[in-house]
């Protein structure tokens, strides 16, 4: 099962050093990780995409819970919440295919922010599996270049992860 | 204003350490001029760092305070990591400073700098690299709060040369806040009832205690506990002492070398009292053949990661061992009658005993089971015991009854051989003129025998127990079992003149070839060389095996017992 973690953690140097330590030693999946700082620039929050069953996800928590830095731990998955993913991606956009690019970013709510003769840089916003189905949708062959900064959420409502 | 050194002297004042175990280097040289100036902090100069860290972990297990390690950067580090590894896997309280090259070479691959922070990270409680001599007091502070609170742990302070030159304010806190560290410690009521509820319904009960009582300490209230109930009790390897083993109602060391009686009633109870204990491989044998039986149980532990891990709980309750039983006992001072039924479970455990299945064969040789009874003898039961790691660890477990808590020092978690010698050295500096002897054997003494020169130097009169087979004798005996008598790498040829050795250090040795000379021998060790170290190298049956045994992936019914005598 896919599960997203939030953490709140202390702005320390060396904090993500733990917590990505602690995946590893114990052998939980990172399926992707961010990280900053939150408003208060003393604690920062980290969102974890990973899976496993549920008596690996009780284990990551706690263990999670255990590091001396670690304020707060949720896992966002087990109730309403949303998500979002950021992409830029780069694309050749020479002759038939700019308008095609042009119009695919449309159709999927990008934005191009980069534009040169050849090229172009779309923002995708969204749930991971809309930035899948994006790539998806376009020609392999055309695709210069991806980044993605990973899965952050929030909970809905008066689901609030705060000191 | 103070420097960064004194300040770090001035902070264990403050905790009220009263010595520390280390070597000095290059990056602790300020610290170690601090320490030559007072004499409220004694230091004891190891042979080698990783015996500094034993030393200090076994002060730490053998008395309620928080042990310390001072050593210098880079090798002096690495030199510390068993034993703090060694020490995070029993949780045990410690605090370990370390020297590092000064700030603004940090990253430079300076001359003996290495990552302490990132090296020791996997095996630390918490750790914290110092970098602003303002922050040096408090800093400390946190350690020794995290390193003695919620589960107990390992915490490594690193400070950079020049801090500890740099002038500062001394001001240490009394208490401390952490907003991301809060362990729980009162259990929740309402899971303490239903665990009482569920005691008072179990027809074959077993109480199965671990390192968690003595941590907390919290034996007594145990054995008050045990008493009222009237279950049966089994402490795990880090656990004896918490239960008296010479209480009737002790059933000894569970596991995969303990006894018939223990093991069976651990299996067949339809309720387990499992207390500051984490059911691990060592402990439960095969886990899909411990879960073969229903049974309910109930998890006291202050670590909720360690309730639910590897066996399902029923009734998880998180909190201090020491203030969850209390709770229980009050709740049981309303009257708790134990159902008739547990009288028959008695019955089945006494025909369990009945086995007898740590009688061992006889031989013309020293059997070392033998030499570890006379032990108990001849110290009155009374001895601090401190082990390595094999053979001669699991003799000292089955037949030294331990009725007190904090006297069996061992590595139960890590399985760190060589940490006998040190954990005598600690042992001693926590409790001067104790009793205390070292089992051990050939090949765990000599990982660190440099530590005679140590105990010379500070008069440190352990009576080491060496059970010398000529062999690493688990290592030996499992490859007669399981790989078909090959006895690869498993012989220790070339051993030193142990006696001469001893000799050689100023001490006094031993060697005992006849079963008919031990006893004289360890009373003359505890008489006659009271204030001595001995080195007593016992010549042993080499072919004594350690009985009851749950091989690796079997179940814990499925022992291999010794041959009925």
């Amino acid at each position: 099962m896919r599960h997203i973690i939030s953490i709140l953690i202390e702005n320390e140097s060396g904090a993500l050093s733990r917590v990505a330590g602690l995946f590893s030693a114990r052998g939980y999946n990172i399926e992707s990780l961010t990280v900053a700082p939150t408003e208060d620039p003393s604690l920062s929050r980290m969102t974890i995409l990973t899976s496993g069953s549920d008596d690996v996800l009780e284990q990551i928590t706690k263990q999670l819970n255990k590091l001396v830095d670690v304020v707060k731990v949720v896992d966002l998955s087990e109730a309403a919440h949303v998500e979002r993913e950021l992409m830029l991606i780069k694309v050749r956009a020479t002759g038939k295919d700019r308008e095609e690019m042009k119009r695919m970013a449309d159709i999927f709510r990008g934005r191009i922010i980069d534009v040169t003769e050849s090229t172009y840089v779309i923002e995708l916003t969204g749930a991971s599996s809309k930035l899948d189905s994006f790539i998806a949708a376009l020609d392999a062959g055309l695709i210069l270049e991806t980044v993605r900064t990973g899965v952050c959420g929030i909970g809905r409502g008066d689901r609030i992860l705060k000191v | 204003m103070i420097s960064g050194a004194e300040i770090v002297i001035r902070c264990l004042q403050e905790e009220k350490v009263d010595c520390v175990f280390g070597y000095p280097g290059g990056s602790v040289l300020h610290i170690y001029d601090a320490l030559f100036k007072q004499d409220q902090v004694k230091h004891i100069l190891v042979r080698h760092e990783q015996a500094a860290v034993h030393a200090a972990d076994a002060y730490s297990r053998s008395s309620q305070r928080v042990g310390v390690a001072l050593v210098t950067s880079g090798p002096g580090v690495t030199n510390t990591v068993t034993g703090i590894a060694t020490a995070y896997m029993d949780s045990i309280p410690m605090v370990v400073l370390t020297g590092q090259v000064p700030t603004q070479y940090i990253g430079q691959d300076a001359f003996q700098e290495c990552d302490t922070v990132g090296i020791t990270r996997p095996c630390v409680k918490h750790n914290f690299l110092v970098k602003d001599v303002k922050d040096l007091a408090l800093t400390i502070k946190k350690a020794f709060h995290i390193a003695a609170t919620g589960r107990p742990g390992p915490v490594v302070v690193d400070i950079p040369k020049d801090i500890t030159a740099q002038m500062c304010e001394f001001d240490y806190p009394k208490s401390i806040q952490m907003r991301s560290y809060n362990p729980v410690v009162k259990g929740h009521l309402g899971q303490i009832k239903k665990a009482v509820q569920i005691l008072q319904e179990a027809k074959r009960p077993i109480i199965y205690a671990g390192g968690g009582v003595i941590l907390s300490d919290a034996a007594e209230k145990l054995t008050e506990l045990a008493r009222k109930l009237n279950f049966p009790v089994t402490n795990t390897l880090m656990g004896l002492g918490g239960y008296p083993a010479t209480d009737a109602q002790s059933v000894g060391m569970l596991g995969m070398h303990g006894t018939f009686e223990a093991n069976n009633a651990m299996h067949y109870a339809d309720v387990i009292l499992a207390v500051g204990a984490r059911f691990d491989d060592r402990v439960i044998g095969n886990p899909e053949h411990f879960s073969s039986e229903k049974r309910r149980v109930i998890h006291i532990d202050i670590d909720p990661s360690s309730i639910s891990k590897r066996v399902k709980v029923d009734v998880p309750i998180v909190g201090n061992v020491l203030d969850v039983i209390d709770e229980m006992l009050k709740l049981l001072d309303g009257g708790f009658t134990t159902d008739p039924e547990v009288a028959d479970w008695w019955k089945q455990i006494d025909e369990w005993r009945g086995r007898k299945s740590l009688a061992y064969r006889q031989s013309d040789h020293i059997m070392p089971q033998f030499v570890v009874e006379k032990l108990y003898e001849v110290t009155g039961g009374d001895a601090f015991i401190t082990s390595d790691v094999g053979q001669h660890q699991m003799f000292a477990a089955q037949y030294y009854k331990f009725d007190k808590p904090r006297r069996w020092i061992n590595s139960g978690g890590l399985g760190t051989m060589g940490v006998g010698l040190p954990y005598g050295m600690g042992v001693l500096m926590a409790n001067p003129g104790a009793q205390v002897a070292c089992v051990t054997g050939e090949g765990s003494i000599q990982m660190c025998i440099q530590e005679m020169s140590t105990c010379k130097q500070y008069g440190l009169p352990i009576k080491i127990i060496n059970l010398n087979n000529g062999m690493l004798g688990m290592v030996r005996q499992w490859q007669e079992m399981f790989y078909s008598k090959r006895y690869s790498q498993s012989y220790v040829t070339s051993l030193p003149d142990f006696v001469k050795l001893a000799e050689a250090y100023g001490h006094v040795g031993m060697r005992i070839e006849k079963p008919e000379d031990v006893e004289p021998a360890l009373r003359k060790a505890f008489t006659e060389h009271k204030d001595d170290l001995v080195f007593m190298d016992f010549i042993i049956d080499p072919g004594a095996n350690v009985f009851p045994m749950v091989a690796a992936g079997k179940g814990l019914t499925e022992m291999i017992l010794a041959e009925e005598l």
